[in-house]
């Protein structure tokens, strides 16, 4: 937001005096800081990716290597839980976003009696604390004797995806202009082929920022997945498990392509929105 | 809006509003049974309703529990403090890189909540990077650790939950209109108070929802305390035991009971903050 023009009668700006500028730049630094702060774990986990450790002890600098990237794939034990995580992330995204949709879609296009239940049902697991929803869920199975797995763990992931996909898709929702909608009946398409060629297409990038976002909470998981896992092993809990001897490189590999990924997303992201505002622009200027 | 078309609106919520109601909400009543159940795994359990069962566990464990509350109390303040420049910083000096900003400081926690927390613990390893190198500048005396220190476990629980924090304040913040602050500039004698009186509290909303969303993760927390916190027992939190009750002990209705202990405290907060914000505000 730019700041209104000056009120009138007032003096021309000059320039600040040294004491105002000085304090002017105490906010950027401090944000400058506070990246650093986040960004600095991250920066170890990239170096120490390339560490070539003598033992297993991966805490000191010891000598730069590829290795780690190379031998990864061969390692059974670090792929087996990194596929486990994969496949339940792909499907309780796929479930979840789904069911979260169309909870979105009930929640801002409908009016109907039990709405408040309805938001509070969403809302309480985004924030009840992650060992509360794991651990009911476990006293569910051992109550009920089902053996904990991958079925309880997916079935977990479906549960805590559920809310966040609603949020994300309702937000987008929202903005949405019904007007187009009604463009697509006036022209006889029905509700269905009105909701498939023109809600759906417009509603998609939310319902994909939903799925993303599903994705990595699924595989990042750890504490609701601890305690439905039995002895199903998920890469967060790989990790867990073998820190206690110290972060093996692997793990580091393993994060650094992630981030890389992210970085990926995030650039694509960026420069999509600048197409779609170029676009916007030019179907705004030619439409005048 | 369609008003009440019948059942379409149900059917949509249907699917995934039995899934919620089947492994989220019948749950927590599971919860509450199991507290009242006595036995063990190996007998069985019986349902005596129990409710002793929570002021023996409540006495039991009332250390892990205060540290729990000082150290999300911590960890809100801390990250108000850290985040709130942040968020100031980005709403109001960020132009047009106000979106790019955000993006940077949601963009560490793509990476996996545990390797980031790993790293953390290697970069206040003892003689590590950085208290290695103070140390051998002799700044720091040999026997210091922060590893297996309150202080240790709630740097890592700020550095976890800071983006809880600085979001909601970036998004009350972004709303505030400058030219109230520009208005209580010309209105008071310096910048200062028209912060403190002007947008701080126009900011109050964003602060109190990051505060709640840092402070109910954080109590229930065990990952911080388990991993930064080594073995130290000092700094377990009643994550880190109803974890172990559950997992190791198979305590299960000693587990549960702390486990709903702890719902019910979070239930009461998020009580208080649904009457001051509205329901339809929940989920936007």
């Amino acid at each position: 937001m730019t700041a209104a023009a000056p009120p009138l009668g007032t003096a021309p700006i000059r320039s600040a005096p040294i004491g105002q500028r000085l304090s002017g730049l105490v906010l950027p630094v401090i944000t400058a800081l506070v990246v650093v702060f986040l960004f600095a774990p991250l920066v170890v986990m990239v170096i120490f990716s390339f560490n070539d450790p003598a033992g297993r002890q991966n805490i000191t600098w010891q000598g730069f290597t590829l290795d780690n990237y190379l031998t990864l794939w061969g390692r059974p034990d670090i792929t087996g839980p990194m596929l486990t995580s994969l496949t339940i992330a792909a499907i309780s995204t796929l479930v979840a976003t789904i069911f979260g949709t169309l909870i979105a879609l009930a929640l801002t296009r409908y009016d109907f009696r039990g709405r408040s239940a309805t938001n509070l049902l969403i809302f309480l697991p985004m924030t009840a604390p992650e060992i509360i929803l794991g651990a009911s869920l476990l006293t569910l199975w051992v109550s009920m004797g089902v053996g904990r797995g991958f079925i309880t763990i997916l079935v977990a992931h479906i549960m805590f995806n559920v809310s966040f996909v609603v949020v994300t898709v309702r937000a987008r929702l929202i903005g949405f202009n019904r007007s187009l909608e009604e463009a697509g009946m006036d022209l006889y398409a029905d509700a269905w082929t009105t909701f498939w060629k023109v809600t759906f297409p417009l509603i998609f990038p939310g319902i994909l920022a939903a799925a993303l976002l599903a994705f990595s909470l699924s595989i990042d998981d750890y504490v609701i997945t601890v305690f439905n896992a039995g002895r199903t092993v998920t890469f967060p809990l790989w990790v867990f498990g073998v820190s206690r001897l110290g972060i093996p490189p692997e793990v580091n590999v393993l994060g650094t392509l992630i981030l890389l990924l992210a970085v990926a997303f995030i650039a694509v992201q960026l420069w999509q929105a600048r197409r779609q505002a170029a676009a916007a622009q030019t179907v705004t200027i030619r439409g005048r | 809006m369609s008003r009440g078309r019948g059942l379409i609106p149900y059917l949509f919520l249907l699917p995934g509003g039995a899934w919620l109601i089947l492994f989220f909400a019948i749950p927590m009543a599971f919860m509450l049974l199991v507290s009242l159940q006595e036995g063990s795994l190996s007998t069985g359990y019986e349902l005596t309703w129990n409710f002793g069962i929570y002021p023996e566990v409540i006495a039991e464990s009332s250390d892990q529990i205060i540290r729990s509350v000082t150290y999300a109390f911590a960890t809100t303040v801390l990250t108000l403090f850290i985040g709130y420049p942040m968020a100031y910083t980005i709403a109001f000096r960020g132009g047009r890189l106000k979106n790019a900003l955000l993006l940077i400081v949601i963009l560490p926690f793509f990476v996996s909540f545990i390797i980031r927390t790993l790293n953390w613990k290697m970069i206040l390893a003892d003689n590590g990077i950085l208290l290695g190198t103070l140390k051998d500048w002799g700044m720091l005396e040999a026997g210091f650790h922060l590893i297996a220190t309150p202080a240790g476990v709630i740097g890592g629980l700020t550095y976890n939950f800071l983006p809880f924090m600085v979001l909601p304040l970036y998004v009350a913040l972004e709303k505030i209109d400058p030219r109230l602050i520009e208005a209580g500039m010309d209105l008071f004698a310096s910048r200062f108070q028209a912060f403190w009186r002007v947008t701080f509290p126009l900011s109050l909303p964003g602060v109190v929802a990051g505060s709640l969303l840092t402070f109910i993760p954080a109590v229930g927390d065990f990952i911080n305390a388990e991993l930064i916190g080594a073995a130290n027992r000092d700094v377990t939190m009643i994550g880190n035991i109803i974890q172990f009750k559950y997992l190791n002990a198979n305590d299960f209705p000693a587990a549960s009971a702390l486990g709903f202990v702890l719902l019910v405290g979070v239930m009461v907060l998020i009580a208080i903050y649904t009457r001051v914000v509205g329901s339809e505000r929940l989920t936007s």
